[in-house]
């Protein structure tokens, strides 16, 4: 620990996000700015979301420091997220943290989104070792730390459960809004539906495959025997009840003391009610992180930023290529206490 | 109801004094975060899928405990009560060759399960029980499912690695290798390099693995 005062400036960039935030070395939050890049139809394409924020960083950098009252020179670490995530948006965080790590003549740290979703989780939360369900467009995991590393207990086989509800809700001809993304409106109509419709629950130990349920709840739209909203809250029920089956194999499995629901999808109030029930009933503490830290943000990537420097986790400009497939248990995490 | 000796995350085990006899009731709670009709109706699947399978893998002749009695309405089997060891508690303290001999072993009887077209669905090393005599019984079928595909195979012996990895992370190598000896000791050369490539494939498609 070289325990001196000091300010990282984080950067997240892995997907439709382009977030700046700054964290104290001791673990106060002092902004966190976020630019999201919203497609005119269909998912995101990587390349306009790259162009979106290398159009945007720029100003994005300047606010977060603004907010922070910081000067550049001020900053003592640059961390930016180096993945996994889509290779063009990810390049553009990376660039602009080297940029800024060479110009300002300051540390490099290149930080494990998934790490990052943890930790900020657990900071703002207050969790301590928890069993984390990290739910987003991109990622769907269930982690729990064993031995230096956050171990992967479960993960979707196929896709995440975020990007089966945006194809669902896409098929379903539903458009996202500035304020609402497509899972809101989906948990809307899925609180108005009456009657459950079976479909297909795929578990396999810890383990999910959403693909059939995305196949079969596709397939009703298009049979137009029932209402949306019963659809909705069949294709919820279905996919969520699967998400708390496998959080509570990992809870009963690892007899860890608490329960932390994170990711873009943790803003869902009907699969936080799950997850509540469900510890409730093995006595373990639920923590939702909000929804300012559970979306992708760069808060997260400083204050991870922060716990590798402290421990020393600084890599050089030249050996920071971005990785995109970088698994979270590929990560030693040092500062965790066994 | 008897001692209740686990609680899982699936159903609660209890011991109990049955017609002279030290049973397992396997009760499957009814999970209140589900909506009533899921919650039944996966209850109700499991509850009969589990001894039909369990009386598949004797066939295959891997040993499983014997059913007495299922409870559709309660949602229970009641079965014997294996004497032993959960594998989980034992493998890590295991001198290396020990543990290397109880993995083959362990891979054989996924070989023969597989061979019959029985995928477990949850190899975890605390599904294994060793018996003072030395055998290895399998229990908790709930997850099984019948097929011969590669893909099911592929994933249930993944499943199998990714216990092993966070478990047994020291020695989840050593293990999965002799796991992988006694599963080519009963399916052969040939479909066992077809399942361990399967398990590549899977491995990659997960989301976010580097390819090894």
């Amino acid at each position: 620990m070289r325990g001196l005062e000091g300010y990282c400036l984080g950067i997240e960039s892995t997907a439709d996000d382009f977030g700046v935030g700054i964290a104290s070395f001791d673990g106060e939050i002092l902004a966190n700015v976020n630019d999201v890049y919203v497609p005119e139809r269909g998912g995101i394409h990587p390349r306009e979301a790259s162009r979106h924020h290398t159009i945007v960083a720029g100003r994005v950098i300047a606010e977060a420091l603004n907010r922070a009252g910081l000067k550049p020179r001020e900053i003592s670490v640059i961390a930016f997220s180096q993945g996994p995530g889509l290779g063009p948006c990810l390049r553009v965080g990376a660039t602009a943290a080297r940029a800024l790590a060479a110009y300002l003549n300051k540390p490099l740290v290149g930080v494990n989104h998934c790490v990052a979703h943890i930790e900020i989780g657990k900071m703002v939360s207050g969790a301590r070792d928890p069993v984390t369900l990290y739910v987003s467009g991109g990622n769907t995991i269930v982690a729990a730390f064993e031995a230096r590393r956050y171990r992967v207990f479960g993960e979707t086989l196929d896709i995440a459960v975020g990007n089966c509800l945006d194809v669902f809700a896409r098929e379903a001809g539903l458009r996202p809004r500035a304020d609402k993304p497509l899972g809101a409106i989906v948990e809307e109509l899925a609180s108005r539906g009456k009657s459950f419709i079976q479909l297909p629950y795929t578990v396999k130990g810890m383990d999910l495959s959403f693909s059939g349920l995305l196949t079969a709840a596709i397939n009703l739209l298009r049979e137009g025997k029932y209402p949306l909203e019963d659809i909705c809250f069949s294709f919820q029920e279905t996919a969520f009840s699967m998400l708390t089956e496998v959080t509570e194999r990992a809870l009963a499995h690892t007899e860890k003391p608490e329960v932390l629901l994170t990711g873009g999808v943790a803003a869902n109030k009907r699969l936080q009610d799950m997850l509540r029930v469900m510890c409730e009933e093995h006595g373990a503490r639920f923590c939702v992180v909000p929804k300012e830290y559970a979306t992708d943000n760069g808060a997260m990537i400083a204050w991870t930023g922060v716990l590798c420097y402290k421990h020393g986790l600084t890599i050089p400009i030249e050996r920071s290529h971005v990785k995109l497939k970088w698994r979270l248990d590929e990560v030693e995490v040092p500062w965790v206490e066994q | 109801m008897g001692v209740l000796i686990k609680r899982g995350a699936e159903a609660s085990i209890y011991l109990e004094e049955w017609c002279g006899r030290k049973v397992i009731f396997k009760r499957r709670h009814p999970k209140k975060y589900r909506v009533a009709e899921l919650d039944r109706a996966l209850q109700i699947r499991r509850t009969k899928h589990e001894p039909q399978m369990i009386h598949k893998a004797k066939e295959a002749g891997v040993p499983t405990p014997i059913i007495f009695l299922v409870d559709l309405e309660e949602a229970t089997i009641i079965m014997e009560f294996v004497e032993g060891k959960q594998i989980k508690q034992i493998l890590n303290d295991l001198p290396s060759e020990d543990r290397v001999r109880l993995c083959r072993e362990i891979g054989r009887l996924v070989g023969k399960l597989h061979k019959s077209g029985i995928i477990h669905g949850d190899l975890t090393t605390s599904n294994m029980i060793l018996t003072p005599s030395g055998r290895i019984v399998f229990v908790d079928f709930g997850l099984s499912e019948q097929s011969v595909d590669l893909e099911a195979r592929g994933v249930d012996l993944h499943l199998m690695r990714r216990a092993l990895a966070s478990t047994h992370y020291k020695y989840a190598d050593e293990c999965f290798n002799a796991v992988i000896d006694g599963y080519r000791e009963i399916m052969g050369d040939e479909i066992t390099k077809d399942v361990i490539n399967k398990i590549r494939e899977i491995e990659r498609r997960g989301r976010y693995i580097v390819g090894r």
